[in-house]
């Protein structure tokens, strides 16, 4: 508490200012909140990191927001049949599917890095 | 007044928090800060992180990340190197070797820039905040627990703590390679006896996907075998209906599910065990112990349930013992299965937290993430279970939302799906 009080201290007497996390960068900018940043995280298992998956299920990065959620929509109320998609889709609120698909559209389509492997040592 | 090119535009909408955040920074990085200051204290703090597995190491790369580099990450971690305990199953089975199953943490080291000590933490000094290393200590703003779970052989009759042919297999590594090479020798017309710890446990269906794997194996190589299953739970406690598919159809005559059989009296020397209805007699016998928080977390006295469990604040994952110390994984007490995807959800809304409270700012009060399982239960056909949880603040846990469920049957797709997914997580967690 003390040294953030000596940092609002000294920041008043200066005039540079920059962002201190991501959530302050480039999403606040967008109206992305915390909350969405987090729970797009959560995709990541299954669809990669930010949506860029390593294959087997959809790229999400950079997708296309209006075919995000026509997708999510139909899957939520069964006009899409899916395999594991409805089971996630009918747990999401109308606002957090439209939240998700514009946090993924912004995110950067790329080929994501594969876990580095390496050859058990026997240690564990 | 001379803004940064990163700044966003809608400043004047984004609230005090981006006031708070940019003067946190602008106060810190300024030429004008003081010189103790510059040389020595990241802008937003010192997390410590101990253990690297699912939890501890997405903990680690998303505080990174989300603080832009602003919070000082230091993990210790013991282990050499990375083993994932999900697919470890399929080595039991042999659609998978444990090589393909290993990871060097290098890669994340380096990209998140980690402060990384091969140590095992000893002690926690929590009113010093401060760890304490088989060589050394370490002070912290903030800790983060990811220990996983430890074994309790004090409730086992008959085994009091560990015997060396008779492995867990329950943290993948050398037993899981142990209890391969027993399936191996083990001669035709021989019986695999498993045994099942009352929940809660790690990752609930993987003792009947195990179950599945070992008779995938017998089928095609001695298909006079059995697996029988001694389960101290009611019943089968997780994808229930899709295990019985297997067991009373491909695998029936091999798998034999016997529920409410918790250990009475184990003979360790002859793999014998009595349970209320029967006394049955292994010729290779996985004991899988019953389970609490990993040592630390007890040690730090921090299991506040029943002795076991550490219990959190869902929305920040800070110990209701002490909030300057957040559990995440497989130790905390929930109503949440104990999985791999469910432990990097936690960690993000950990780290999410963390990098907000140390911004001086109220972390998300409403938490919201999804979990997905699969199970194999062969080399190839493969089923989920998916859930969406949001935190309930009146019920004060993270609860199932309407919606979500389990496959109808096991399928080659799903286990495409499963391998994709895989795949996925060992590159949200490893680089």
């Amino acid at each position: 508490m003390k040294r953030l009080h000596l940092s609002i201290a000294l920041a008043c007497s200066v005039t540079w200012i920059m962002p201190l996390s991501l959530y302050a960068q480039d999403n606040d900018a967008q109206n992305i909140s915390h909350a969405i940043t987090t729970l797009a995280a959560s995709c990541a298992a299954c669809h990669g990191p930010q949506g860029n998956s390593l294959g087997g299920t959809p790229t999400l990065a950079a997708l296309n927001k209006d075919y995000f959620i026509q997708r999510m929509q139909g899957f939520k109320n069964g006009s899409i049949s899916s395999t594991v998609m409805h089971h996630h889709a009918k747990g999401l609120k109308d606002e957090e599917i439209t939240a998700l698909a514009n946090y993924f559209a912004l995110q950067q389509r790329h080929t994501p890095t594969v876990a580095p492997h390496q050859s058990f040592q026997g240690a564990q | 007044m001379r803004m940064n090119k990163h700044l966003p535009s809608a400043l004047e909408t984004s609230s005090r928090r981006q006031f708070v955040r940019s003067v946190i920074y602008g106060g810190l990085a300024f030429y004008g800060m003081p010189a103790f200051a510059r040389a020595s204290k990241p802008p937003l703090g010192h997390v410590v992180i101990v253990g690297a597995g699912f939890a501890g190491l997405t903990a680690a790369k998303y505080l990174r990340e989300w603080s832009l580099g602003n919070i000082k990450v230091t993990i210790v971690e013991p282990n050499p190197q990375f083993i994932s305990c999900p697919q470890s199953n399929l080595v039991l089975g042999g659609s998978r070797t444990l090589d393909d199953l290993s990871f060097s943490y290098a890669l994340a080291r380096k990209q998140h820039n980690l402060q990384w000590i091969k140590d095992a933490v000893t002690a926690v000094d929590i009113a010093n905040k401060q760890v304490t290393l088989s060589r050394g200590s370490l002070r912290y703003d903030r800790l983060v627990l990811a220990p996983g779970v430890d074994f309790d052989y004090s409730r086992i009759p008959g085994m009091p703590a560990p015997i060396a042919d008779i492995p867990h297999a329950w943290k993948a590594g050398k037993q899981t390679l142990q209890l391969r090479q027993q399936l191996e020798s083990m001669p035709d017309g021989g019986v695999f006896v498993m045994t099942i710890p009352a929940g809660p446990y790690r990752c609930p269906p993987g003792p009947y996907e195990r179950a599945c794997q070992v008779a995938h194996y017998f089928k095609q190589y001695k298909p006079g075998s059995k697996v029988i299953i001694l389960d101290a739970n009611a019943d089968i406690t997780s994808k229930k209906g899709l295990f019985l598919q297997s067991f009373q159809g491909a695998y029936q005559g091999i798998i034999e599910y016997h529920n409410n059989s918790g250990i009475l009296q184990l003979d360790t020397a002859s793999k014998t065990i009595k349970t209320d209805f029967e006394t049955v007699k292994a010729d290779v016998l996985n004991v899988i112990p019953p389970q609490l928080a990993g040592k630390v977390a007890q040690t730090a006295g921090l299991a506040n349930v029943d002795q076991r469990w550490c219990e959190v604040d869902f929305t920040t994952y800070a110990s209701n013992v002490n909030s300057d110390v957040h559990i995440i994984g497989d130790s905390i007490s929930a109503g949440l299965p104990k999985s791999a995807h469910m432990a990097t959800s936690q960690a993000k809304i950990c780290a999410a937290a963390i990098v907000d409270i140390q911004s001086g700012i109220p972390p998300n009060p409403l938490p919201v993430f999804a979990n997905t399982c699969y199970s194999f239960v062969d080399d190839k056909q493969a089923m989920h279970v998916a859930n969406v949880y949001r935190y309930d603040p009146a019920k004060k846990s993270m609860v199932s939302a309407e919606g979500g469920g389990v496959s109808t049957k096991a399928t080659d797709q799903e286990g495409d799906y499963a391998q994709a997914w895989v795949q996925n997580i060992w590159a949200d967690t490893l680089t």
